[in-house]
């Protein structure tokens, strides 16, 4: 078998066997972690406020913690398998090539819907931002939020076609940014720097846990929203220099930045707002995060946070781009979809026609679609994601054990993250379920049907050879 | 119209722009190179091999 040095910088974005365009190898474990932080961090800027309104504060913390868990373990798994299968399309290629076709197919969408769902929900907010700046800087009459819309939506695509190196360095520095905004925010808010204005003790009284314990499990549901998107580090597995070292490094960085972010945006937010208040994230707190710093009297902050909602915002609309067009190439090379979308731009080397193929998508749901549809529906996709991932690293550890493939990072503890994830998502299922019963079952109802199309239709166009390309040996027990 | 009339109309015409910028330049690459070229990316190695065996051995995959 012919012996290829991916960090060749001879070979750099070539492959063997006759790849005359493949995808750039520029990034590192910086770019990693802006991907994956970058994607989610727009969740603490605004969202996990709703498992406030579900069960109160403290089942808003517990929830933070609980994800937080279910998120370690999926940045566990994930590190893993990636630095294994090192191919654009993450999950879907770890599916392919540990499962099999038909999860793949289902993984797949998964992964686009989530993002492309995502990216259309950010643009809203985006959106939704510039019309409070311009009613905060005076402006009459109420902002047509549609340009604004497309813009973020067509100028981060026009980032994302012209080349991976620059769209995810843009994304670091936005996301680092909106990350220190925090940790300001938290240092000059809490008393660490100046007088503190925390009033936990006052505003927790007697509001404790508001509606018992059903409440801190109807919490679970918006709990996701501190780390949902940090799984979306994995699609840049073709593209990093060292996939073995950047990928892990990147991804559990993410995971530890997030778990810092969430128990900080939680204590900040709910030291100041009352739960009423922050609990409605439509008519009460949109953005907790600025709606403190507006609390705290210091127009500085006011500023910098203004300035994270919104760079938090572009970052994950950003990397959603990159991400669910990575998966959508990988599908199509593999023949999964039409041959046409897994091509790759000879200058930019991006995968430029899957690109441009989702960008009316997300402008229809973006300006089509309400807000809480759209993001019920990325969360939904999400989630059935995270439930594929045990099952996932189960098998790939039973048929090739640590001794047979090289990982570049082993998970601790195995099969404990798998199963406490599989048992965390069964209870997720279940809040998801209690507030959006119907969604998820037209949901599930539409991956079946798709289902049955793939496996009666596409599937005779599919090049199975797609799913042996991996130099691993022959699976166990096969 | 104050500022923010000026600046819908901006962002209008910026749209317009990045969205035409890829438009041109995605005729303009897929004149430019042959298909095979721009779909020639592969992941890994034994499906390539596949292929030149197919191609060999004149076999259509």
């Amino acid at each position: 078998m012919t012996q290829v040095d991916i960090t060749s910088t001879t070979m750099d974005g070539m492959g063997p066997h006759g790849t005359k365009v493949g995808l750039l190898r520029v990034l590192g474990p910086a770019h990693v972690w802006a991907l994956g932080v970058g994607i989610v961090l727009v969740g603490e800027y605004m969202g996990w406020n709703f498992a406030v309104g579900k069960g109160g504060a403290y089942a808003a913390l517990i929830a933070c913690w609980f994800a937080g868990i279910l998120y370690s373990c999926v940045a566990m798994i994930d590190s893993e398998v990636t630095s294994t299968v090192a191919s654009a399309g993450g999950q879907y290629t770890q599916a392919k090539h540990i499962i099999g076709p038909l999860m793949a197919f289902n993984v797949g969408l998964y992964l686009v819907f989530a993002y492309t769902m995502l990216e259309a929900a950010n643009a809203i907010t985006a959106g939704y931002l510039f019309s409070v700046v311009a009613s905060m800087t005076g402006h009459a009459d109420a902002l047509d939020q549609r340009p604004f819309i497309i813009l973020v939506i067509m100028f981060l695509a026009w980032l994302n076609y012209r080349g991976v190196l620059a769209t995810l360095t843009f994304n670091l520095v936005i996301t680092a940014i909106a990350f220190i905004a925090i940790i300001v925010l938290f240092v000059s808010t809490t008393g660490l720097v100046g007088s503190g204005i925390m009033e936990h003790a006052a505003l927790f009284e007697g509001h404790e846990l508001p509606y018992g314990w059903i409440g801190v499990l109807a919490a679970m549901h918006f709990g996701l929203w501190y780390y949902l998107g940090i799984e979306g580090t994995t699609q840049a597995a073709e593209e990093v220099r060292s996939p073995a070292r950047a990928l892990p490094f990147g991804t559990l960085a993410g995971i530890m930045t997030l778990l810092i972010a969430a128990t900080l945006t939680w204590y900040v937010c709910s030291g100041v707002l009352p739960w009423e208040f922050l609990g409605d994230g439509v008519n009460g707190s949109v953005a907790p995060l600025f709606d403190t710093a507006r609390l705290s009297g210091s127009i500085a902050l006011v500023w910098l946070l203004g300035f994270g909602t919104l760079f938090a915002t572009l970052a994950s609309a950003n990397g959603c781009i990159n991400d669910a067009s990575r998966a959508w190439f990988a599908m199509g090379r593999d023949k999964y979809l039409p041959g046409w979308f897994g091509a790759v731009h000879p200058k930019y080397r991006t995968p430029y026609r899957a690109i441009v193929f989702l960008v009316p998508i997300a402008l229809i749901f973006a300006l089509g679609a309400p807000l809480d549809q759209v993001i019920t529906f990325s969360i939904l996709s999400g989630l059935l994601g995270y439930t594929f991932m045990p099952l996932n690293i189960i098998l790939f550890r039973r048929k090739w054990p640590l001794e047979t493939i090289k990982r570049g990072y082993e998970h601790p503890f195995h099969p404990i993250p798998a199963l406490t994830l599989l048992t965390l998502c069964a209870v997720t299922f279940f809040a998801v379920f209690l507030g959006y019963g119907t969604q998820l079952v037209a949901m599930i109802g539409f991956y079946i049907v798709v289902s049955l199309w793939f496996h009666f239709w596409r599937y005779r166009f599919v090049n199975r050879g797609a799913q042996f390309t991996m130099p691993w040996p022959k699976p166990r027990g096969y | 119209m104050d500022l923010w009339n000026w600046i819908e109309y901006g962002a209008w015409g910026l749209s317009a722009a990045f969205g035409l910028h890829m438009a041109i330049d995605w005729l303009k690459t897929d004149s430019s190179y042959s298909e095979d070229v721009l779909t020639s990316s592969r992941e890994g190695e034994l499906e390539a091999m596949a292929e030149e065996h197919a191609e060999k051995h004149g076999m259509k995959s």
